[in-house]
């Protein structure tokens, strides 16, 4: 039981932000939006939508969701929501190694910051 | 001169635009996804719990789900969501989407103490001022990478 709730956990934490970076670096391939007018917009998404990362990305972000479900079903949503705030590091991290972002001080402090913030608001939930 | 990404230095006025753009996608975010949220729990609320995992049950709870407006208006805030998510990360970095969206949760929390008479502990409180101070850090930074202000 415990080892199903740590590989739902690492899943969550690993496919859910793993996609959004694959998401991330459809969206940077197919060059910036720069026309926000519907049929332009509609468009841009199509091209990314035959970008191969926004295929990984998706079915990894579904991954993560299911591992999310899987994990709420043995786990309670106080102990779930706060556990997952570790994603914010997880991006930074990703972002800085998989993207080749430069994550600053002042945006890791940031990251920092906002992970404990969003800790402390599921705690606070009582 | 070329900036640690490989990005030529853009003028200042383009920086302000490419600033501005950024800042509104993500505004649009922070507000559709707690909204959504909020919808989602007042449609499922009407709906109910599901009491069965029999197929025809399950069917039936999720055509029910259906019908109700207030899911229907969920989904597309959170269709309006996803679309400004795509389209920041065109530009912006995924550093500093990922962390500035976070305000959501304090929205989320903001919005359930007006609408649904929720109770803010001083923590969540505590919570909300750091996501606040967290994002200001990172808002100061550029949203494309290697270009500090």
């Amino acid at each position: 039981m415990i080892v199903t709730g740590v590989i739902f956990y690492l899943f969550i934490l690993l496919s859910g932000t793993g996609g959004e970076m694959c998401v991330s670096r459809a969206m940077k391939s197919i060059g910036e939006v720069t026309d926000f007018r519907p049929r332009s917009i509609a468009r841009a998404i199509g091209r990314a939508m035959k970008v191969p990362w926004m295929w990984i990305g998706i079915a990894l972000m579904a991954l993560g969701f299911f591992s999310l479900m899987g994990l709420l079903s043995m786990a309670n949503v106080s102990f779930v929501y706060p556990a997952s705030a570790l994603s914010y590091v997880v991006g930074a991290i990703g972002g800085k190694f998989f993207l080749g972002e430069t994550v600053s001080k002042e945006r890791w402090a940031g990251v920092l910051l906002v992970t404990l913030g969003v800790l402390l608001v599921v705690v606070g939930r009582g | 001169m070329v900036d640690p990404s490989g990005n030529a230095p853009k003028p200042p006025r383009s920086r302000f635009r490419l600033k501005l753009k950024t800042y509104i996608f993500i505004a649009l975010m922070v507000v559709l996804n707690p909204i959504s949220n909020i919808l989602l729990k007042k449609g499922m609320d009407q709906v109910g719990p599901m009491v069965s995992w029999a197929p025809s049950r399950v069917v039936q709870f999720f055509v029910h789900a259906f019908s109700v407006g207030a899911i229907w208006l969920a989904i597309a805030c959170l269709l309006g969501f996803f679309v400004s998510y795509l389209l920041v990360l065109s530009w912006a970095d995924y550093t500093f989407v990922q962390p500035s969206a976070a305000l959501s949760n304090g929205l989320t929390a903001v919005l359930a103490l007006l609408i649904l008479h929720e109770f803010i502990s001083p923590v969540r409180w505590l919570g909300i001022a750091c996501i606040c101070g967290g994002v200001f850090f990172v808002g100061r930074t550029h949203p494309q990478a290697g270009m500090q202000l």
